[in-house]
């Protein structure tokens, strides 16, 4: 287990002791190895990297295991079902992979933490219903957007498609514009 | 000879175990960058910690040129890669939600995976909301996916639009991510007050 100074990348003493989470990467040789990661996925698939149609993947499943009627009166559920194995998802597979290397790559660093990350002036109850809000904007827009920072944001752009770049933008708009508004949420 | 499903017909399960082995790579680099952290995501759009550009902006760059230099070898068709219509309400409006929603939530679709795979209950809960929301889409307005098609204005790149090859966009690109990083770093440093000191006060520290 780490402590919750795992963002922090800087120097500092503690990051002597044995115990203590380990610095993440140089941002920019992070990038590469994404990059490369995309590129392969590129080279191999003939399309890139993705992450939402993991999501649809599982609330067709869902939507199938719950309410069988919703599934065929739903083009987006149908896109989604696979003859009725839509678990067998390939952006799913991909996701489930994301977990175990990223789970990997966090006990090698000792960056595991049980903890909820937020700001000091929120409480965890009021970031816990913010992650889940924000979740579902995200989806949404993604779902709109047809992609998201993975499926038009990297991929999109690394090929110049020019919708993608446009998203791009919009994202960091967005981002930027809303800052002061949440900062008590992060600052 | 790239990409190889122009010349091989994989099985499903071949397909599958692709897809789990690209992605143990994804998600070791994303946790690696940091993106298992909301503070570390969020912070771009606070000016003192931008990995979230770097990161992305050195992977766009790393695959453009990985993806020009393996085609003008003749070892890659560009041709032959998908690409996703440009629908500019779409992408303008999906993204305006999408940035909205990266703020609030404190992670996007994939990085909620290295949240989650390092303890972050957060990260649970931004992936339930995932779920929530293409949920309702697929419920409430599937027809949007319709307008989508019907508005779309087809398949656009930088290269197509300007007659400038892909070469000089790969080029141009490199540069602005020079010119990037030396702004960036000069951002960090003016905006470092707002860095947090050390571990916020709720949580419990071993160190």
């Amino acid at each position: 287990m780490s402590t919750s100074t795992h963002w922090q990348s800087g120097v500092e003493d503690r990051a002597a002791s044995p115990t203590a989470a380990k610095p993440f990467w140089n941002p920019y040789a992070a990038g590469v190895l994404l990059g490369l990661v995309l590129l392969a996925t590129y080279l191999v698939t003939g399309r890139g990297l993705g992450a939402t149609a993991g999501f649809a993947a599982v609330a067709a499943w869902l939507a199938g295991t719950f309410t069988p009627g919703h599934v065929q009166s739903s083009a987006v559920h149908l896109k989604y079902w696979n003859e009725g194995a839509p678990l067998l998802n390939w952006t799913l597979f991909l996701l489930v992979g994301a977990l175990v290397g990223a789970a990997l790559s966090g006990w090698q660093g000792r960056r595991f933490s049980l903890t909820i990350e937020r700001g000091p002036r929120v409480t965890d109850g009021q970031r816990l219903a913010l992650a889940f809000v924000g979740g579902l904007i995200a989806a949404f827009g993604a779902k709109l957007a047809k992609g998201c920072t993975s499926g038009q944001a990297l991929t999109g752009s690394s090929i110049l498609n020019a919708g993608s770049l446009v998203f791009l933008l919009a994202v960091f708009a967005a981002g930027f514009g809303l800052a002061y508004f949440v900062r008590k949420e992060w600052l | 000879m790239f990409p190889l499903t122009s010349s091989i017909e994989f099985s499903q399960g071949a397909e599958l175990a692709i897809a789990l082995a690209l992605g143990i790579g994804f998600g070791f680099a994303l946790e690696r960058a940091g993106f298992g952290s909301a503070r570390k995501l969020s912070a771009v759009f606070y000016l003192y910690d931008m990995a979230v550009v770097k990161v992305m902006f050195s992977a766009v760059v790393t695959t453009m040129v990985g993806l020009f230099a393996l085609s003008a070898m003749g070892l890659l068709d560009l041709s032959e890669l998908y690409l996703e219509q440009t629908n500019l309400a779409a992408q303008g409006v999906g993204g305006l939600l999408f940035g909205a929603g990266f703020l609030i939530g404190g992670y996007c679709p994939g990085t909620s995976m290295a949240a989650i795979a390092t303890g972050r209950k957060d990260g649970v809960m931004f992936a339930l909301g995932m779920l929530a929301g293409v949920y309702a889409y697929a419920e409430f307005t599937p027809q949007l996916d319709d307008w989508y098609k019907a508005t779309a204005i087809g398949e656009h790149t930088l290269p197509s639009l300007t007659g400038i090859g892909m070469g000089w966009w790969t080029l141009a690109f490199v540069a602005i991510l020079l010119g990037a990083a030396w702004g960036i770093a000069r951002l960090e440093s003016r905006f470092k007050g707002l860095r947090p000191p050390g571990p916020r006060p709720a949580a419990p520290s071993r160190a």
